[in-house]
This record gives C-alpha cells, structure tokens and sequence, in this order.
C-alpha cells in the first residue's frame, strides 16, 4: 500500500532569538550524548533539542504532525539514529532543509522519516505556526497560512520514496528479495 | 569519462553503473556497531527479523566498545553486555573488541580488519578517517548498520568528488592536525557536504599513518563523507603487515571528474586552533595565546595515537603540567597504550602531572575521562567543539604540541620546537 505523497503540518522554522537561521545544528544540539544509552523510542522525544539554546523546550511545544523546517548543514556530525528518532517520538512528520548532514539524512531516509531538500527556505515567508503542505513527489511546498506557494524544491529520490512508501530500509530490503 | 577513487572503490562493490549521483547497491567488506549504536543495531535485527538468521557473514561483522569504556553508567553496561552476548553467540570468536581494545575505527587499521579499497561501515561518524588508508570507511545510523549485519549490502548514492592538493612545508612546530585545521579555515564545514574529497601534494605525501589519520578523520567536520589518502610504500607495507589480504591500490585516472579542483600552499604555516563553537573557526594559535587554561586533553580517533603522545611526551620530560592545568592523556588503542608504556613514555607524563587512562575514545562521548564544567577552557586534541559537546565549558582544538605547550605554560601558548 502506496503512503500519502502530500503532507500537510503546522511548520516549527528553526531560527534563533533575533530571528536567524541556525545553521550547523550539530547532532550534540539535537540529541546529546549523554543520552546515548537510551535504544527505546519512545522515551527519546523528551531530549529532542535539549543542548541547542532558545529550543531546549521544543519536546514541550511539538505536536504529532509537525513539519521541522531547518538551515544549512543539519544534523552533522555523530552517526546516531537517535538524532533523527527523537523527532519521530514526537510524531514530527517531515524535516525540511536547506542542506542536510549526509549520514542524517541516510538515517531520516532509512527510517521512513520524509527529508525535503530546500536550499533556500530560510529566506522564504514562512514561520512557526504557519500550516504549509508538501508534495514529496513533485518538491512543491504550499505555505497555506500566508497564501504562498515556495521556491519548487527537489522532490524525493526514487529510492528515497520507496523506502518512504514500504515503511523503513528493513521492509524495503525484504521486498527487493 | 574516468573514473575517481571513491568510484572506482564503488565500482568495486557493486555490478551496477557507478555515476556521480547514482544510487547503487554497495557490497559490505567490514561490518560493524559499537558500544554505542550497539544494542540498537540488536534492537533492529530482533524486531525486523525475529525467526531467521540476522548475521550474512559472521566473519565479516564485529563489535568494537570504545565509547564509555569501561561502562561508567548502567545504561552503558547494559547495552555492552547485550552486545557481548550476541557476539558470542553469532559473530566469528575473535570479532568482538571488548572494552580493553581501544578504538574501533583503530583497531581496524592496527588488526588489519580494514585494508586498502575495503568497504566499511559501522556506528562511528568518524569512521571515514579509513581513508588515511585509502579504505572507505562510513559512519552510519543503527538501521543501516542492522541492514548491512543482515545483509552484506546497503544503498548508496554515489558522490561528487573533491580533489585538494597542499604543497609546501609547514613551519617545524606545525604538525598534522594544523594541516588538518588549515585545510577547515579554507573549505569551512560546508563546502565539501556529502562529498569524497582526494588528498594530494607534498605536504599529504610527507604524513606518516598517524598524520593521515588526524587529516581524514577531520574531513568529518568539513561536511566530507570520506577523505581518501592514496596509500604510499610505508601505509601499504604497514597494511600488509596485518592482514593476509590482497588489496588493490586504486589511482583516480587522469581524465576523472572532479566538481572542485582546489590548491593551498601551507609553506610555512603556523600553528592554528579551532575556537568554540566550530571546527572550522580556525586562527593562528599566536592569535589566542594568553587565554588561560584549565584543562587539556590529548586524546580522541584524531590524535590519540603513539606519534601523537610521544610529541607530548618530548615537550613534558623533566617539566611540571602547571599547576593550575588538568592534564589528561587517553591512548587511542590498546598497542598504542602498550607502546608507551614499552618505551616508559608513560613514566615522563606521570612525573609530569598528567593523568594517564585506559585506551579509548577519551572526551568525545560522554566518555570516560570526565567532562568540562561552566566556564572551564578546554585545549583538546580533539575534533569538535561543538557548545555542550564536551561539557558546559569552552573546548579549543589543536595539536598535540600545541596542547603540551598550553599545558606547561597554562594558557594557550604556541608550542617551540
């Protein structure tokens, strides 16, 4: 069975308190280490953004449904699929991008998470609260709220897509068999 | 069109058509998780494949602990030990590096796990530094790891290529990771993202193994997926050393396609540091010094190995660490750790002040040798520095000689050789 390609969510802008896109969100911002040891997902969405200023409270304010709409370079640094998992507890559907780093995005797309790659939208008229919806086939990204349609990106990747479609990387593996 | 190394690597590992942009499916030389990552990639084989085999080659797949070695916490112990059993029971006997070895991506290299042209993945972002080898090392998530476990293979997009060259000899107090830092003050953490960068010209060519390893290890911090290091006589004699292999040695051909084509001339380069909160906010070291300092670290898969501590070492005989200094020293590896014990190398930094540990991954991971408190400045050999990483303090990256020197002087001092 075939997901939806076209998403809809209130969008959270990762800017900071002057109203900047933070750029280089390294994985120790997102999910430090010192919570590593943790492998049961569910208790992985409390920590999301804990040790990156101004969003320590995000796990507070997330809700299932939200799209996370980020700079340059997110997500570089450690290997961890928790980085990408914290997010999923929250029940974020979609991370939007400018560029992203390039184990992060391997892992958002082995666990079905969808990954836009935007390379302008922080410069875009958007901002958190904004309800905008995705097409992940065609890289269209409508801001409803503000009436606007945004710069056309990068649709997902074929393989990107499958994997979307069958779940994760473990169910898409099984059907290639 | 020719062919880059990193393609010819691919090329190697797959029957598909390897283009720049390509998506193929990659065979798995070396397959591996650690202590962290670990119990997840068990977590994944469990879920997703309860009631059959979950190991395609147990000969082919390991566990290294390096992080929190021994476990400091119960969280830590548990994940080991659920490590540790599995390996036992389905991996080859000798493929589990318990947490004595040291780490993982070093111990590939020093056990001849990993050789030239291999394929290698495992839970360790810095795993790419296999290219001081001219191997493609990968760090990857805990669900591609299961998959490659399970499987041999995973996808991969193929990637453009980088081709650098830096010539030129870099002042007598200036060593390989302020090469390493030179080369992020040019491309900073971005411009190389998701890229195979090729290293070439005299200054890569003069680098022992230890040297090539600060270098690849760092393209990490430079947004690179792999910093591939062609492989002299000493590096392939080394590899040949410890492990039975045959490996080729792949040469880009001349006519390969490169999407940036960049030349530094490091003649004469001064010592750098990298200053919180980037890697890649790199000035001379000469521009900071005076700041003082509360701790140094000289550790980590950048420069913990024997070369870099006997540097250390040198600068330390018959001194005192100043008294305000917190020096800590963590061997990379269990040899390097055995190295300088040998050559009474530990003795010198004992008589110095410093603390010596069990080999491991030191400060990086939440990891055993403590971490910084508000307000504490940090000199660390380190690769990143990233706020809240290493603690609440302010870590600076630089060379080991450049920590020494930090250490003696208690602040940040340009090392004098």
């Amino acid at each position: 069975m075939k997901k939806i390609t076209l998403l809809e969510g209130r969008a959270i802008v990762i800017k900071d308190n002057k109203g900047k896109a933070i750029d280089d969100i390294d994985t120790d911002m997102i999910f430090h280490n010192k919570y590593l040891h943790i492998t049961e997902i569910n208790e992985m969405g409390q920590y999301a953004f804990d040790n990156l200023q101004g969003w320590e409270e995000f796990s507070k304010m997330a809700r299932s449904g939200d799209i996370l709409v980020v700079g340059k370079s997110f997500g570089a640094g450690s290997s961890r699929q928790q980085a990408v998992d914290c997010f999923r507890a929250l029940g974020v559907q979609m991370i939007i991008g400018e560029s992203f780093g390039a184990i992060y995005k391997r892992n958002a797309i082995n666990s079905g998470m969808p990954l836009i790659i935007a390379p302008q939208i922080m410069t875009e008229n958007l901002e958190t609260g904004d309800i905008i919806k995705a097409n992940l086939e065609t890289g269209e990204i409508n801001n409803i709220s503000k009436d606007q349609w945004l710069k056309k990106t990068n649709p997902l990747s074929e393989v990107q897509l499958d994997i979307y479609h069958a779940g994760t990387l473990f169910e898409y593996g099984k059907r290639l068999d | 069109m020719g062919k880059t190394i990193i393609e010819k690597i691919i090329t190697n590992h797959t029957t598909e058509d390897v283009a720049s942009g390509n998506i193929v499916w990659m065979e798995i030389d070396v397959r591996s998780a650690r202590d962290f990552g670990g119990a997840n990639v068990i977590k994944n084989l469990q879920k997703y494949y309860p009631n059959e085999s979950q190991i395609a080659d147990p000969k082919k797949t390991f566990f290294t602990f390096d992080c929190v070695v021994p476990a400091k916490t119960i969280g830590y112990a548990e994940n080991q030990h659920i490590a540790r059993v599995f390996a036992r029971k389905h991996l080859a006997r000798d493929n589990l590096y318990d947490v004595d070895a040291g780490i993982g991506s070093h111990v590939m290299i020093e056990k001849g796990l990993a050789v030239p042209g291999d394929t290698v993945v495992g839970t360790d972002s810095h795993l790419n530094l296999l290219g001081a080898i001219g191997s493609f090392g990968q760090g990857m998530g805990d669900q591609d790891i299961a998959f490659t476990f399970k499987t041999g293979k995973t996808w991969f997009e193929v990637p453009d290529s980088m081709n650098i060259t830096i010539e030129g000899k870099p002042a007598p107090n200036a060593f390989a990771k302020d090469v390493t830092l030179g080369v992020l003050q040019q491309i900073g953490s971005k411009r190389a993202l998701g890229k195979s960068i090729e290293f070439y010209g005299n200054t890569v060519e003069s680098l022992n193994l230890a040297g090539r390893i600060t270098l690849a290890s760092m393209v990490t911090e430079m947004g690179g997926i792999i910093g591939l290091i062609p492989p002299d006589e000493q590096v392939i004699q080394y590899c040949k050393e410890r492990s039975s292999r045959e490996f080729p040695i792949y040469e880009a051909d001349t006519n390969a396609n490169y999407v940036e084509t960049l030349k530094f001339d490091f003649t004469g380069l001064e010592p750098l540091i990298a200053l919180p909160p980037s890697p890649a906010n790199v000035k001379p070291v000469a521009e900071v010094t005076g700041k003082p300092v509360d701790s140094v670290i000289v550790a980590s898969c950048t420069n913990g190995r024997y070369e870099d501590i006997a540097i250390v070492s040198k600068m330390l005989k018959d001194k005192k660490v100043h008294k305000d200094v917190m020096m800590k020293v963590v061997p990379a590896t269990k040899e390097v750790f055995g190295l300088l014990l040998k050559n009474s190398l530990i003795n010198i930094l004992h008589e110095a002040g410093a603390i010596i540990t069990n080999p491991g991954c030191g400060g990086c991971a939440a990891g055993q040798i403590g971490m910084t408190g508000k307000g504490e400045v940090q000199v660390s050999t380190g690769n990143r520095n990233f706020a809240g990483k290493q603690g609440s303090g302010e870590t600076y990256l630089a060379s080991p000689a450049t920590a020494a020197a930090s250490a003696l002087a208690g602040e940040i001092s340009v090392p004098e050789l």
